[in-house]
């Protein structure tokens, strides 16, 4: 006969399930992202098939600049490095530089959006342009939809550490460490993105 | 006892086995054969049907017998006997199934190799078509071989077909004749180039067991040979709008001769002077 | 009621132990009126009974509709639907019937139920998504179909084929589009709530290799769920932009491609059908050895051959273009990849065969339903190897004999297995017993009604009858007569099964907690369960199918008084 954990235990872990041990959320947020991750995939399946099979006209054919993208990529990339360095001081119990990582890493994350505003407003090609154009606004603003949504939660995230004694402490990590994984997924999508559209 | 049983499941099924090729051959499971490729698509319909019916006459008997000859009968109690696994068993139905389907798919990968499946379209040339003539086609089955080509000394015949809702045009460019009925004459291959106005549509000759969506901004091509006069319908069946069910047509093969009178009463005289 | 008392014993088979459960304790935790099944609820178990209630009417709706098809097609001239009427009905048939019952019952119903009981749980690991996830399912459903009523349904089939789509009065597109994104959203977060709960919320001691077979199905399913669902919803999005905002990703007029929307879509659409069956065939692994005495034969192998079928299921899905101008060496490959799936999905029908074998089979309804599956299944498996192969698929695609397929698989399969595990489960959903006798002419007729209904379509097929068409050749009346009055048996079949419910809930006999003397550990608790499923710590079930004749003295579940 296999021993049991006590009922106590057991009753105590299992009944409340708003205080679930933080690991089956994120398993549950990382199983997630996969999904989310396979949306991605098709979208860009479609346009690595458009681009083999569908020849644009000539006119379609433009010459995507290539600087204020890249200043993107980096900035992305350098706000994954500000957010760990946020969950870095969070395990040190050191809230202070928590908060202030967090809102450099929100910061970036805006300015990675206006930058893109800046860019869908200097192209030289509207939405329904042509399939090129469709294909690019669609993957581009679907992933600038994701960076929307990341800031707001970083700011959320950021808001609840401020206050003493919020949600947000070195012990109940979760919405920090949720919020951060969700960010280098982003990131990495963003990543691929700009490869196939930019640089391909 | 239970041996006799056995032999009893195992001679019905063979009865039944027996009844099924017997019903292949004399029920009229398929409509009548009217292309090159409909006997060859016809040989591998038999051999699909036989497999099927072996298979499942099999796994029913076996059902069946065991819900007689294991039922629990009044009066008895207790379970089953505690059997989970058996190696060799479950190996051996692993293996036969997948020796099936090998054989299933290198014997159609060998009948579409007949249909001229396979040929590559680059090689079946349509540069008689007036349509698009530079544009990439794509594939159909039933386009003729090379071989079959070079065989059959009777050049190919060339149409261009429209599909619009809810309408079939035919167009020969040879003779600037626009068609709502296919006219092809018996024995000659017919290629087929086809696109739609659009939505998708799909070229379907039951008689000849080919189908071919027809797609608007992609042409396709189709090819066969009729080998037997008669009309028979031209069936669009992918869903196209409301009126999908009455998009039809007829396809009338006739005897060489006779397509010729048709083809010279419906071109455009002066052209073909020229 | 006091819980059965059963003999202890020191039998190394199977380890359980349940604490004693006292009057007070199963009083206190019984269902408390049935008002929380319209409600919010955060119970697993309320949860599943709303997805099985909700889909059931869902297939009542669904099941007019198809009455309304074959009223239509009793006459080879359209008289009794308009012919874009036709085209509504039947997309909303085939939408309701996959997205509205089969996909949220054999996936939510069980799944919700049965799942934290399998993995020794008090609810799954996300209730509250859970609940969500339920409640995303009846507005979607009143949306698809009040759009029939206000400015006509979506009319471009259930696969909604730009351009066509495109094309259709967009209102009940765009409907469409969007409920189906709310049931795709909907069972993705269903997705994601069964594999954390089956790998992470397991009790303690218990072992992924002695979880009942029904786990594993619904891992394979989720994980199809989760990796392909999201790429229908990027589809249907691209679509509805095409139709609103006037894109060209799927028009071929603005320089789109209509093929890369069937690719997307059966990429999703092919893996659905797993979706539809896998939970299926875990049901019916379920339901077999308790019936017929006798382990579950070769779990290993079953759980192997899931799992192959969700990865081969990944990758067939241009079976269903072999006629949309694909290349030649992609329509071999499918074949190929497509006819493997055979190798897979035998093995399990092979070890059920081998599970009757040698038994000890009570021919109850659930058994009996559970049989005609295997019998339906695997006519409708051999007409899907048959479709695989292109040059066959070439003359029989868009016709009859595709419809006969896969009303084999989906109804022959998928709603078979349904009524046989509500046979089965219902004592434990209620504590009362369903009545055998009608059970059984439920069987019978719908055994008939069905292949009356559906074999007959094969040779429509074969012989120049396409599908979606509400007008055909005189030629094939009889038939298409045939095969209505088939489908009148069904529906007539629905009765004595609805009555029986019904009956059986006020004045059905009392079932027990374990009438059938099962070993999985739903039915190691009263019936109906407690709120919390066991009123002690949650037994650890090692061996759910350790029946056998070598512990026939022991064959009552052996459940420890801890
Ligand atoms: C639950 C749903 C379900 C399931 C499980 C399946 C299972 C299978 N389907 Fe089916 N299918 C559909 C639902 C389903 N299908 C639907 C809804 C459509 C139409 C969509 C539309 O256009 O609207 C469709 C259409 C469809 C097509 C496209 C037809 C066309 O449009 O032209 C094809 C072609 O390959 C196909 C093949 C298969 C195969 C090979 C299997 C295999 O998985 C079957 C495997 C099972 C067995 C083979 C039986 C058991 C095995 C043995 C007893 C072992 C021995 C057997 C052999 C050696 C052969 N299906
Ligand atoms: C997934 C599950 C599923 C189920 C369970 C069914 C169940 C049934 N289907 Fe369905 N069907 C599909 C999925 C399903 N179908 C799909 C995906 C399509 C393709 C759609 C497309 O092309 O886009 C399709 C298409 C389809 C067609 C082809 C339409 C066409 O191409 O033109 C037909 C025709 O006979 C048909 C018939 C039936 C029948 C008679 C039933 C019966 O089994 C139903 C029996 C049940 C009942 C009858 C319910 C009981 C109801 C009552 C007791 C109330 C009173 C009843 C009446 C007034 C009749 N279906
Ligand atoms: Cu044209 Cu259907
Ligand atoms: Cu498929």
């Amino acid at each position: 006969m296999t021993t049991l954990p006590s009922t106590k235990e057991k009753s105590e872990e299992l009944t409340s399930s708003d205080t679930q041990h933080s690991d089956h959320r994120l398993f549950g947020l990382i199983t997630f992202l996969v999904a989310d991750g396979m949306t991605f995939a098709g979208f860009f399946a479609a346009y690595l098939t458009y681009k083999a099979v569908n020849p644009l006209l000539p006119d379609a054919i433009y010459e995507l600049e290539l600087p204020l993208p890249t200043l993107n990529t980096i900035l992305l990339l350098v706000s994954s490095a500000t957010f760990h360095k946020a969950g870095k001081a969070l395990e040190a119990a050191n809230s202070k530089q928590c908060q202030k990582w967090l809102l450099i890493t929100a910061g970036l994350g805006i300015a990675f959006l206006i930058s893109q505003m800046v860019e869908y407003f200097t192209l030289p090609f509207g939405l329904t342009d042509n399939l090129y154009a469709s294909t690019f606004y669609a993957l581009t603003g679907f992933h600038g939809l994701h960076v929307t949504l990341g800031s707001i939660m970083i700011l959320i995230v950021w808001w609840q550490a401020r206050s003493p004694g919020g949600r947000i402490t070195h012990v109940n990590k979760f919405p920090l460490e949720a919020a951060e994984i969700y960010w280098h997924f982003v990131d990495g999508i963003w990543v691929i993105l700009f490869i196939i559209l930019y640089l391909l | 006892m239970p041996q006799k049983t056995a032999i009893y499941t195992i001679s019905i099924s063979l009865l039944i086995i027996i009844g099924g090729i017997w019903a292949i051959d004399n029920l009229n499971l398929l409509p009548v054969v009217a292309s090159s490729n409909a006997p060859i698509y016809d040989e591998l319909f038999k051999v699909l049907f036989v497999i099927g019916i072996i298979l499942f006459v099999g796994m029913t008997g076996l059902v069946i017998y065991s819900l007689i000859r294991f039922r629990k009968k009044p009066g008895q109690v207790g379970d089953g006997i505690a059997l989970e696994d058996n190696l060799p068993l479950e190996i051996f139905w692993t293996a036969v199934p997948a020796i099936v389907v090998l054989f299933v798919g290198l014997y159609s990968y060998d009948i579409y190799e007949r249909m001229g499946g396979m040929q590559s379209l680059s090689t079946n040339s349509h540069s008689h078509h007036s349509m698009n003539s530079e544009g990439k086609v794509w594939g159909g089955i039933g386009l003729t071989s090379q071989k079959a080509i070079e065989k059959n000394s009777l050049p190919m015949i060339n149409v261009d077909v429209t599909a619009l809702q809810f309408a079939f045009l035919f167009n020969y460019p040879e003779g600037e004749i626009v068609s709502g009925e296919l006219h092809v004459p018996r024995g000659q291959p017919v290629s087929l180039k086809m696109e739609s106005k659009d939505v998708i549509h799909a070229f379907w000759v039951p008689e000849f067991r080919l189908k071919q969506d027809v797609i608007p901004g992609q042409p396709t091509v189709i090819n066969f040979t009729p080998t037997k006069t008669g009309k028979y319908p031209i069936i669009c069946a992918e869903l196209c709008g409301p009126y999908h069910g009455g998009m039809r047509s007829t396809v009338v093969v006739e005897e060489p001769e006779e397509y010729q009178a048709w083809f010279k009463q419906n071109s455009k005289q002066p052209e073909m002077e020229l | 009621m006091v819980q059965t008392k059963f003999q202890a014993t020191g039998n190394g088979t199977m380890s359980i132990s349940l604490p004693p459960a006292t009057e007070n304790d199963s009083n206190s935790l019984q269902p408390t009126g049935w008002l929380r099944f319209i409600s919010f609820s955060l119970d697993h178990k309320v949860i599943g009974l709303q997805y099985l209630v909700c889909g059931f009417i869902f297939y009542l709706i669904g099941g007019v509709l198809a009455g309304a098809i074959r009223i239509e097609l009793l006459s080879p001239i359209s008289d009794f639907l308009a012919r874009d009427v036709y085209n509504q009905v039947l997309t909303l048939h085939g939408t309701i019937m996959i997205f509205l019952w089969i996909v949220p019952v054999v996936n939510g119903a069980f799944g919700n139920y049965l799942i934290p009981f399998y993995v020794g749980a008090r609810d799954m690991a996300f209730p509250r998504l859970n609940a969500v996830a339920f409640w995303m399912i009846p507005p979607a459903g009143l949306m698809l179909i009040t759009s029939y009523f206000i400015n006509g349904a979506a009319q471009s089939g259930w696969t909604a084929y730009p351009p066509l789509s495109i094309t259709t009065p967009a209102a009940g597109q765009i409907v469409w589009i969007v409920s189906v994104l709310l049931l795709g959203g909907s069972s993705i977060f269903g997705g994601i709530n069964f594999i954390a709960t089956i790998l992470k919320l397991r009790r303690p001691g218990l072992k992924l290799m002695q979880l009942p077979m029904y786990c594993w199905a619904m891992l394979g399913t989720s994980i199809l769920v989760v990796l392909s669902t999201p790429v229908l919803a990027g589809t249907l999005i691209l679509l509805s932009f095409d139709i609103v905002a006037h894109t060209g990703f799927f028009n071929p007029a603005l320089g789109g491609n209509v093929i890369v929307y069937q690719h997307l879509f059966w990429f999703y659409s092919h893996p659905a059908v797993y979706i539809m069956v896998l939970p299926a065939f875990g049901l019916v692994s379920e339901i077999l050895p308790v019936h017929c005495r006798k382990p579950l034969f070769g779990y290993t192998t079953m759980v192997y051959s899931i799992m192959g079928i969700v990865v081969l299921g990944l990758i067939v899905w241009a079976h269903h273009m072999f006629t949309s101008g694909t290349p030649p060496w992609m329509r071999l490959f499918f074949t190929i990849a497509t006819s493997f799936i055979a190798v897979p999905t035998g093995i399990k029908f092979f070890n059920w065969v081998a599970t009757l074998w040698g038994g000890r089979i009570t021919l109850n309804s659930a058994i009996l339903f559970s049989c005609g599956f295997i019998v339906n299944f695997v006519l409708g498996g051999i007409t899907g190897v048959a479709l695989a192969q292109v040059p066959f698929d070439i003359h029989v695609h868009d016709t009859y004999f595709v419809v006969a397929h896969f009303h084999y698989i989906v109804y022959g399969g998928s709603v078979f297995v349904i009524f046989s595990s509500i046979y089965h489960w219902y004592p434990k959903f209620t504590g009362k017993m369903l009545d055998e006798k009608l059970g059984i002419i439920h069987f019978a007729l719908t055994f008939i009604g069905f292949n009356l209904c559906f074999a007959p379509q094969h040779w429509l097929g074969l012989n120049g009858m396409p599908r979606r068409v509400a007008e055909y050749d005189p030629q094939f009346t009889l038939v298409n007569q045939i095969s209505s009055v088939g489908a009148l048996l069904m529906a007539i079949s629905t009765l004595p099964f609805l009555w029986n419910i019904i009956y059986s809930f006020i004045k059905g006999d009392k079932a027990g907690n374990n009438p059938w003397q099962a070993l999985t550990p739903e039915w190691l608790t009263t019936s109906p369960p407690p709120v919390e499923n066991w009123s002690g710590e949650a037994p650890l079930v090692t061996k759910p199918y350790g029946y056998g004749e070598k512990s026939s003295d022991e064959r009552n579940p052996t459940i420890t008084q801890a």
